[in-house]
């Protein structure tokens, strides 16, 4: 298969799942017991039905459905019910910005650490730097974000009072233990993962072939070595990304950050269902758009995968 | 063997099957070995431990509000600020974060164990539809539908089992489908297709059976993540409800109260950082005890 015809596929393939996820969503919301007005003090019927009819609430509710596919279809995600004066496109812009910078940096330090730490333990397998470096990786895979993250506060900023504890006003000196909460998981993942796959790589007839001719170990590791090593670090970008926003939900309420995982607990616990939708619907129209493109990456590092499938 | 048979003079030799195997391998595994002790202690502790405690898991101690841990006080993990025991909170924490963890691994290995060894087994159409299906879920931030559910539909700890659990299926169906396509082509299953046993019996018979070694090492990898999203959903305060805790829970407490007594967070963190981490080293040992590419 050609690449052309496999990103074609893989573009086709994706369709379907953002349908599921927009109707699942849709369906999951609107089954919910209780309404979104439910919170305010008794309103008298004629305003609720007006409040109801200005979101189209009294359409039968597939009408509903086919009007919210219609609105999704051109990019708007409808009003928010709780933030009266802002639509969620408008919510969204304000907090993903300050998200995409947080799981962008994140990422960025899990991977400039993990992945020469885990090559380093796996040049050096089964010995003491080996050991330790898998011990503390899988302490990072052990100890939750949610721990991690009061702890660094408690230890940086209450008692050692180098950093603030919450809040982006510090400047860069702000984003650092956010980010080192949110990168940590990661970086043990991506150090696990770097370390199994150099092993596996380096144990290949290629690899004994260049070790035979005396390239040095560098070299090898560079030329040789690097880009299969990196497959199933890139495979595991995907779900790293779904990992990080769903980390950075817990991380912004920590920290105080006014990213959009602080919308959606919000709009969660306040009802505001074209808000909750809206999020879910753009975070996993997110996601799926970042496996297809993790996928069109694997295809280009791997020939093989065009051909198997 | 009957008891008459006569015992042979010569040694039998000993069986090297999988699990004997297996089970050599993972003695030798000191990490793999430390935690199962440890799991099996932690386990020990906190279903007896809460009956051994002078001390309810709901009850105040007005004159200990807030107290630091003591040996001397009766509160060795000192108290939070309605001067309830923390050790016995965490203990108790412990019970349901353990029990939210075995039972939605059980859901997710029920449902996975069905669903790979179905698709697998039947193959062709059926098999393509059923695992575009779990490719179509796997793209979906799930994590946010189990917010969901919890924030509209209660904070039911049963729904907590079927969230998570429903969730945590479809690795478990990938893989027990991949063992299953190699599996139905072995000649113990051509036997039993030969004397006319129907499907479901050979996937319940001969199949399922011999997929025990992936699904015990991938049973001890989900238990971790499963606890995870429990104490994911506690500390979002949309978990478990008071008076009754998690160890997500507890930290919640903690962390919000961690600069008056920074124990509230240390304890229960430590148990929960403990307990995943014991169960993904065994998981890691189980997993290189039963890897037949190592023999």
């Amino acid at each position: 298969m050609s690449m052309l015809a496999y990103t074609l596929r893989r573009f086709l393939g994706a369709w379907p799942t953002l349908l599921v996820l927009v109707t699942l969503s849709f369906f999951l919301v609107r089954a919910a017991p209780g309404g979104p007005f439910d919170a305010e003090k008794n309103l008298p019927p004629e305003i609720e039905a007006n409040l109801a009819a200005k979101y189209h609430l009294d359409e039968p509710l597939w009408q509903q459905y086919l009007r919210y596919l219609g609105d999704l279809a051109r990019g708007d995600l409808g009003p928010s019910f709780k933030y009266a004066d802002y639509t969620v496109n408008e919510l969204i812009a304000q907090g993903f910005p300050v998200s995409l910078r947080l799981g962008l940096a994140a990422m960025a330090v899990a991977l400039l650490i993990g992945l020469p730490a885990g090559m380093l333990a796996a040049l050096r397998q089964n010995r003491p730097l080996d050991h330790l470096s898998m011990a503390a990786a899988m302490t990072g895979i052990s100890v939750p974000g949610f721990v991690v993250a009061p702890l660094l506060i408690l230890v940086f900023a209450v008692h050692l009072g180098w950093l603030p504890a919450g809040g982006l006003d510090g400047g860069l000196r702000a984003w650092v233990l956010p980010v080192t909460a949110l990168a940590l998981p990661l970086l043990a993942y991506i150090a696990r993962l770097t370390r199994a796959s150099l092993i596996e790589v380096w144990r290949s007839p290629f690899i004994r072939t260049a070790r035979a001719k005396g390239l040095p170990v560098g070299l090898i590791l560079i030329r040789h070595a690097l880009k299969p090593t990196l497959l199933p670090v890139v495979s595991f970008l995907g779900p790293a990304l779904a990992g990080v926003i769903t980390g950075s939900v817990v991380i912004e309420a920590i920290f105080g950050i006014p990213g959009l995982g602080r919308y959606f607990v919000q709009g969660a616990l306040n009802r505001d269902y074209t808000l909750v939708m809206g999020v879910v619907v753009f975070y996993g129209a997110l996601i799926i758009a970042f496996n297809f493109l993790v996928d069109l990456l694997y295809a280009l590092l791997d020939p093989r995968v065009r051909y198997g499938a | 063997m009957s008891a008459a048979a006569p015992k042979p003079d010569v040694a039998q030799p000993v069986g090297r099957g999988l699990w004997s195997d297996a089970l050599r391998r993972l003695r030798r595994n000191r990490a793999a070995m430390t935690s199962l002790v440890l799991l099996g202690l932690l386990v020990l502790a906190v279903t007896v431990g809460p009956l051994l405690s002078p001390h309810a898991f709901d009850g105040s101690d007005w004159d200990a509000i807030l107290l630091a841990p003591t040996l001397a006080g009766g509160h060795w993990f000192g108290t939070d600020f309605l001067g309830r025991d923390l050790l016995v909170r965490t203990l108790h924490g412990g019970r349901i974060s353990l029990l939210v963890g075995l039972s939605a691994t059980l859901v997710s290995l029920l449902i996975g164990v069905a669903w790979g060894a179905t698709a697998g087994y039947v193959g062709g159409r059926i098999d393509a539809f059923m695992m575009r299906v779990v490719d179509i879920l796997y793209a979906l931030p799930f994590m946010f539908f189990v917010i969901l559910l919890m924030v509209f539909f209660g904070r039911n700890i049963f729904l907590i089992f079927i969230a998570v659990g429903a969730v945590n299926w479809l690795d478990m169906a990938r893989i027990v489908r991949g063992q299953t396509l190699s599996l139905r082509e072995r000649e113990f299953v051509l036997a039993a297709k030969a004397y006319g046993a129907p499907g479901w019996r050979i996937i319940a018979k001969h199949i399922v059976p011999n997929l025990l070694g992936v699904v015990v090492v991938y049973v001890t990898l989900t238990i971790p993540q499963v606890i995870l999203v429990e104490s994911f959903l506690s500390f979002l305060g949309l978990g478990v409800q008071e008076p009754f805790t998690s160890w997500g829970a507890l930290v919640n407490d903690g962390a919000q109260q961690m600069e008056a007594g920074p124990w509230l967070l240390i304890f229960p963190g430590l148990f929960l950082a403990l307990t995943l981490f014991c169960f993904n080293f065994l998981g890691d040992g189980l997993r290189d005890a039963l890897d037949p590419k190592d023999r």
